[in-house]
């Protein structure tokens, strides 16, 4: 008697230990991960090929990674970008992203590469929820 | 280059929020599902009302 509850009690001191935000950072830099990390494979592949897919998708439509912050919208354009983690930074290395937007497309482009940074923060946020407990 | 269309555009973006939007914002699977499900038709519907509203006005 009693031993579901102290295997329930034990499990959730065991998912307290260690460091919480973990999955967060993890799931920043590499879209996916933080999922990976608490063994959530089926939904960290999904969020994983969808972020994955919109920057590529965004870089393929010659969309414009934001490299400075001259006024309030390149800042805000830059905030999102950041989102995308390490896969802003490599991109950015390769000098990808640079050339200036001259198609109706590359504006798509442009808020593909966004619009994957901010959903890219939503799933670490969910990572660092479920590490928490917050979410099930 | 990638050049899709317009509504194309729409289309793919619509996927992929809908399927981070399903994963994030529901706890079970089934409603995951659902929720994924009725962000994408909000996405496309209001994408294919809002251009024949647009016709509309432009005529």
């Amino acid at each position: 008697m009693g031993t579901a509850p102290n295997k329930a009690a034990t499990a959730a001191k065991s998912q307290q230990q260690g460091f919480v935000y973990l999955p967060l950072i993890a799931g920043w830099l590499v879209p996916g991960a933080g999922h990976f990390l608490l063994r959530k494979w089926g939904r960290g592949a999904l969020l994983a090929i969808s972020i994955i897919a919109m920057f590529a998708l965004g870089l393929a439509m010659d969309g414009k990674l934001y490299s400075g912050a001259q006024d309030i919208l390149e800042l805000l354009g830059m905030v999102g970008d950041l989102g995308n983690g390490l896969m802003f930074f490599v991109s950015r290395t390769m000098g990808l992203g640079g050339d200036p937007v001259q198609f109706t497309t590359a504006d798509y482009g442009t808020k593909f590469i966004v619009v994957a940074g901010l959903l890219n923060v939503i799933a670490a946020v969910d990572a660092h929820n479920l590490r928490t407990g917050r979410k099930s | 280059m990638l050049r899709p269309s317009h509504f194309a555009a729409v289309l793919l973006f619509g996927l992929f929020a809908s399927v981070v939007f399903g994963i994030t914002q529901r706890e079970t699977p089934q409603k995951m599902i659902r929720y994924g499900l009725y962000c994408f038709v909000l996405f496309a519907g209001s994408a294919i009302v809002l251009s024949w509203v647009m016709f509309l006005i432009a005529r």
